[in-house]
C-alpha cells in the first residue's frame, strides 16, 4: 500500500513531465507549422489577394496617363454607375424592351421556380435567418438577371455583353457536355478503333485558341472560305455568319464547343470506365433495358463528376474572349461581344478604372453563378443518391 | 635573321593594315553593336519594308533593327503601356500621327528636330508640307518621320463602267446609283455575280474611317481650318444632325451592294476583293493604285480608275443642324456644285523614337527612319503595293517614270497620282482627328456605334446620339477647355511650308 502510494505521486510526476513535454512538443510543432507555411501563405495572399484589391482600388478611379507616371483620381462608384445605370448601360446590358410571349412564360416559370425554392427553405427544418436572406437575394438576382435575358432577346431588344456572356456560357456548356457525354458513351463501348477515336476526339483541344479562331474565320467565310462550294451547292451563296447577331454568335458557339468537347469527353469517359461492372450486369440479369440502365445505374455513378466537369467548364466559358474577338470581333454591333472581351476592349482603350469594374462584375456574375449551380445540384444529388 | 627581319616587318604591317581596317569599318558603321527594338504594326504592309531594309541599314551603320508587331487595334494601347510603365521594350515605333498628342505630351518620344535639321540625306523639304506638319510635327518639335502619306480616294474598274456606260461617281447619289447598278454582274468573268461596293465593316478593324469619307462633304463646306468633328465655338460634336444622319444612311445602304459578309471583312478582304475583280467600287487608301499592278495580286491591272472622294450638293448649316443646298456662300470651294471635303484618313504612318532609349540608341532608331524615308529608298518602296507605303513626298508624284517601271501605263500613273494630288489640293480636305485621346473618340466609341447601327442595333438617329453623348463624355472628362485648345491647334497646322 505504502509502494502504492509512494508510487502514485512518482507516477503523476512523470506523466506531468511527459505532459508538459508533449506540450512543449506540440508549441514546437504548431511554431514550426507556422513557420513553414508562412512564407507560402503570404506568396498566395501576395499573389491572389493583392491584384483582387488593387483592382477593385482601380475600379473605383479613373486612370490618366500624365507626364512622368499616371494621375489616378478617385471616382467613387462611377465606373459602375456608367455600366450599370449610365451611358455604358446599353453596351452593358443592353436594350430592354418587352419580352416575346415565350421569353416572358419562360421568365414566370423561372421566377415561380425561385420563389418555390425560397419559400421551401423558409419552411424547411434547418433554415437560419442568414440563409433566409442569401436565398432571398439569390430568388431575387436570378429573377432579375433573367428577366433582363428575356427583355433583351425580346423582338425589339438588344442584348448587351452581360447577356452575351450568359448565351456563351449556358448554351455552349450544354452542348458540350451533350455530345462530350455522348462521344464518351460511344467510346466506352468495345468497338473496333476506339483507341484511334479517343485520339482523334482530343485534337480540337490541343490546338491553340488563336488556331481555331482563325479556322473557324476561314470555314464560316462564305465567299472564299474552305466550304465555300458547299454554302453555294446548298444555294446559300448569299448567306452570312456576320449578318445578324444570332447568326454570329452561332458561328462563335459552333467554334467553342467544337474546342472544348474533347475537356467534357475525356473527363467523362474516364467517369464511365469508373462505373462499377457488377451493378450494370446486376441490372442486366434483372432486365434493365439500355435506357433504364443508363438512368438509374450509369448516371448516378458519373453524377458527381459531370457536376464538377460542368462548373469547371461554366466558369472557364465566363471568360471567353479569343473565339469572338477573332472571329467576329465582337460584331457585328456588340452582338458577340463577352464581358471578358468587353472588359479588354476598355482596358484597351485605356479605361483601366472601367476595365476593372467590368471586371469585378464578371467576377460577381461568374461567383453567383457558381454558388447558386453548387447548391442546386448539391440539394439534387443529396436527394438522389 | 633577315628572313626573321622581314617576317616581323611584314606581320607588324598585317597588324596595322588590320587595325586600320578596323578603325575604318568602325568608322563607316557608327552604330556597330548597337540594337534598334521597333514596334509596328502587323501588316503585312507597312512594316514588310522594315524587315527588308532592316539588314541593308545594318550592313551600313552596324545597327541591328528587330521588329516587333501587333495588330492595328493594339498598337496604341501597346506603345502606351510600354512607355508609361518605364518598361521601355521599345526604341522606337511606327503609329499613327493622331496619336502624337497623347505620347509626346506625357513626354515619352524624343524630339528629332536637331537631327532632322542636321540631316541633309532625309531632304525634308520634299516631304509635302502638309504631311510634314501633320505625321511629323507637334507643339512646334519634331516628333515622327513620315515613312507613308495616306488619304482616302474612290477605286472604280474603269473597264467595266466603259461596258454599261457609267460615269464615275461625283456624289454619294451616284456612288449608290452605279453600286446598285453594278451589283450581281459578272465582272471579272468567272461566271459568278459580284459586288457593286467593297468596303471593310468589321468592327475592331479599321472601318470606322469610312463612314467619315461620306460625312465629310456634308460636314465641312468652309475649309480645312472648319473641321469636320467638333464645332469649335462649343466643342459640341458634329454628329447629331441632318449631314451625318444623311452619311450614316449612305453608309448603310452600300452594305446592299456589298459582300454578304461585308459587316465582318477587313480591309485586306475587300482589297483582295477589289484585285481579283470581283468589286466595281471601292474606298481605300492609295495602297490600291501599286497593288493593282502586281501581276501576284491583281488580276485588274490597266482597269483601275482612282477618284477624288464624292461630295453632296447639300451642306449641313451648323446654326439648325439642318442640311441647306449648296451655293456660292455655303459651298465656295464646290466643283459643279458639290461639295467635296476628301479625307486625310489616318495622315500616314511615321516614325517616332523612344526618350527613354540610350542617346546612342536614339541616334541609330532616327537614322534608321531617317534611311526609310529618304528618296533613294522611299521613292521605290511606295510603288510597290505590298510595302503599304504611299506618296508623300513632292518628288514621288512630280515624277512618273518610277511608276511607269514599276508597272503602271503612263495614263494609269498619271490618273492614280492626279487624284491623290486633287485630294491633297482641295482646299477644304479634312484633317484627321488630332487631339488627346483621338483613339478613344475614334476607335473606342465611334467603331462600336458605328458597328452596332449597320448590325440594327441603332436607327441612324439613335447611332448619332449615341455619339454625341458619347464623345461629349469623353471631352467632359478630359477637360472640355484643353480639348478645344487642342482641336483648335489642330486645325491650325499649316498645309503649305
Amino acid at each position: 500500500m505504502e509502494t502504492l502510494e509512494r508510487d502514485v505521486p512518482l507516477s503523476k510526476t512523470a506523466s506531468e513531465r511527459q505532459i508538459r513535454k508533449q506540450v512543449r512538443g506540440s508549441r514546437h510543432d504548431n511554431t514550426a507549422r507556422f513557420v513553414f507555411l508562412l512564407p507560402t501563405v503570404l506568396i498566395i495572399l501576395f499573389l491572389s489577394i493583392f491584384p483582387l484589391v488593387s483592382s477593385l482600388l482601380l475600379s473605383l478611379t479613373r486612370v490618366n496617363f500624365v507626364r512622368g507616371g499616371l494621375d489616378i483620381k478617385f471616382i467613387g462608384l462611377a465606373n459602375y454607375e456608367k455600366l450599370l445605370l449610365g451611358s455604358g448601360q446599353r453596351h452593358f446590358i443592353g436594350s430592354l424592351q418587352a419580352p416575346s410571349l415565350f421569353g416572358g412564360l419562360c421568365w414566370l416559370v423561372v421566377s415561380g421556380l425561385m420563389i418555390f425554392w425560397f419559400m421551401r427553405y423558409v419552411q424547411s427544418t434547418g433554415r437560419s435567418i442568414t440563409g433566409a436572406f442569401f436565398h432571398l437575394l439569390a430568388t431575387i438576382l436570378t429573377i432579375g438577371m433573367f428577366w433582363i435575358v428575356v427583355a433583351t432577346l425580346g423582338e425589339k431588344g438588344v442584348p448587351g455583353t452581360f447577356v452575351v456572356t450568359l448565351i456563351f456560357v449556358f448554351v455552349g456548356v450544354f452542348f458540350q457536355y451533350i455530345i462530350g457525354l455522348g462521344l464518351a458513351l460511344l467510346l466506352v463501348q468495345d468497338l473496333p478503333g476506339r483507341r484511334f477515336f479517343r485520339v482523334i476526339f482530343l485534337l480540337p483541344m490541343t490546338i491553340t485558341p488563336v488556331g481555331i479562331g482563325f479556322l473557324f474565320r476561314m470555314m464560316t467565310n462564305t465567299s472564299v472560305g474552305p466550304f465555300a462550294p458547299i454554302w453555294v451547292g446548298l444555294g446559300l451563296r448569299d448567306f452570312s455568319w456576320a449578318e445578324t447577331g444570332s447568326g454570329a454568335r452561332t458561328a462563335v458557339l459552333i467554334g467553342d464547343i467544337w474546342q472544348w468537347i474533347p475537356f467534357m469527353f475525356i473527363v467523362l469517359l474516364a467517369a464511365l470506365e469508373g462505373v462499377a461492372h457488377e451493378q450494370v450486369e446486376a441490372a442486366r440479369v434483372d432486365g434493365a433495358n439500355r435506357l433504364q440502365l443508363f438512368q438509374h445505374i450509369i448516371v448516378p455513378q458519373i453524377a458527381p463528376v459531370s457536376m464538377t466537369v460542368i462548373l469547371i467548364r461554366l466558369i472557364e466559358a465566363f471568360k471567353i474572349i479569343d473565339m469572338p474577338r477573332l472571329l467576329t470581333g465582337g460584331g457585328p454591333g456588340t452582338a458577340t461581344e463577352s464581358m471578358a472581351l468587353h472588359a479588354y476592349n476598355e482596358w484597351r482603350s485605356p479605361n483601366l478604372g472601367g476595365s476593372a469594374a467590368l471586371s469585378y462584375l464578371l467576377l460577381f456574375v461568374v461567383t453567383f453563378v457558381a454558388i447558386m449551380f453548387v447548391n442546386i445540384v448539391r440539394q439534387r444529388i443529396g436527394e438522389h443518391l | 635573321m633577315r628572313n626573321l627581319r622581314s617576317f616581323l616587318a611584314l606581320a607588324v604591317m598585317l597588324v596595322l593594315m588590320f587595325c586600320l581596317f578596323s578603325l575604318a569599318s568602325a568608322q563607316d558603321q557608327p552604330y556597330a553593336g548597337v540594337t534598334v527594338r521597333v514596334l509596328s504594326f502587323t501588316g503585312p504592309q507597312v512594316t514588310e519594308p522594315l524587315l527588308r531594309r532592316g539588314p541593308d541599314f545594318e550592313a551600313l551603320t552596324g545597327a541591328h533593327v528587330e521588329v516587333t508587331t501587333v495588330p492595328f487595334s493594339d498598337l496604341y494601347q501597346s506603345i502606351l503601356t510600354d512607355q508609361a510603365t518605364g518598361t521601355n521594350s521599345y526604341d522606337a515605333f511606327v503609329l499613327a500621327p493622331q496619336w502624337l498628342a497623347d505620347f509626346v505630351t506625357p513626354g515619352y518620344f524624343a524630339d528629332l528636330s536637331g537631327h532632322v535639321a542636321s540631316d541633309e540625306a532625309i531632304q525634308w523639304d520634299d516631304i509635302a508640307p502638309f504631311f510634314r506638319n501633320f505625321i511629323a510635327s507637334y507643339a512646334g518639335g519634331v516628333y515622327s518621320i513620315p515613312l507613308d502619306g495616306d488619304l482616302h480616294t474612290i477605286y472604280y474598274r474603269t473597264d467595266v463602267f466603259a461596258d454599261e456606260g457609267l460615269e464615275p461617281p461625283k456624289t454619294w447619289e451616284d456612288y449608290l446609283t452605279v453600286a446598285a447598278a453594278l451589283n450581281g454582274k459578272d465582272l471579272n468573268g468567272d461566271g459568278e455575280a459580284d459586288y457593286g461596293s467593297c468596303i471593310p465593316k468589321r468592327r475592331a478593324g479599321q472601318g470606322y474611317w469610312w463612314v467619315l469619307d461620306v460625312a465629310g462633304g456634308y460636314l465641312q463646306s468652309q475649309g480645312t481650318g472648319q473641321g469636320a468633328f467638333f464645332d469649335t465655338q462649343t466643342m459640341n460634336p458634329l454628329v447629331n444632325n441632318a449631314g451625318f444622319i444623311r452619311a450614316l444612311e449612305i453608309y448603310d445602304e452600300t452594305t446592299q451592294y456589298g459582300p454578304p459578309d461585308e459587316l465582318n471583312l477587313e480591309l485586306n478582304d475587300t482589297r483582295s476583293l477589289f484585285l481579283t475583280g470581283r468589286c466595281a467600287l471601292t474606298i481605300d487608301w492609295g495602297d490600291i493604285g501599286s497593288l493593282s499592278i502586281d501581276p501576284d495580286s491583281s488580276t485588274v491591272a490597266g482597269k483601275v480608275g482612282t477618284l477624288l472622294m464624292p461630295g453632296s450638293t447639300e451642306v449641313v448649316d451648323r446654326a439648325t443642324g439642318a442640311l441647306v443646298p449648296c451655293d456660292e456662300t455655303t459651298c465656295p470651294y464646290a466643283i459643279d456644285g458639290v461639295n467635296h471635303a476628301p479625307l486625310a484618313a489616318f495622315g500616314g504612318w511615321g516614325g517616332a523614337v523612344s526618350a527613354a532609349s540610350a542617346p546612342e540608341v536614339q541616334d541609330a532608331a532616327y537614322a534608321f527612319f531617317s534611311y526609310m524615308s529618304q528618296p533613294a529608298q522611299s521613292n521605290v518602296d511606295v510603288t510597290m503595293g505590298k510595302t503599304g507605303y504611299n506618296p508623300y513626298r513632292l518628288s514621288q508624284t512630280a515624277d512618273l517614270a518610277p511608276w511607269v517601271a514599276a508597272g503602271f501605263t503612263e495614263e494609269g500613273a498619271a490618273d492614280y497620282l492626279g487624284a491623290i494630288e486633287a485630294s491633297l489640293n482641295s482646299p477644304n480636305m479634312i484633317l484627321d482627328l488630332s487631339i488627346p485621346q483621338t483613339q478613344r473618340y475614334q476607335q473606342v466609341v465611334l467603331d462600336t456605334v458605328i458597328s452596332q447601327f449597320l448590325a440594327g442595333e441603332f436607327t441612324a438617329e439613335e447611332a448619332a446620339q449615341q455619339i454625341y453623348d458619347q464623345w461629349q463624355e469623353v471631352t467632359d472628362e478630359i477637360g472640355r477647355d484643353s480639348q478645344q485648345e487642342a482641336y483648335l491647334a489642330s486645325l491650325r497646322i499649316s498645309r503649305d511650308d
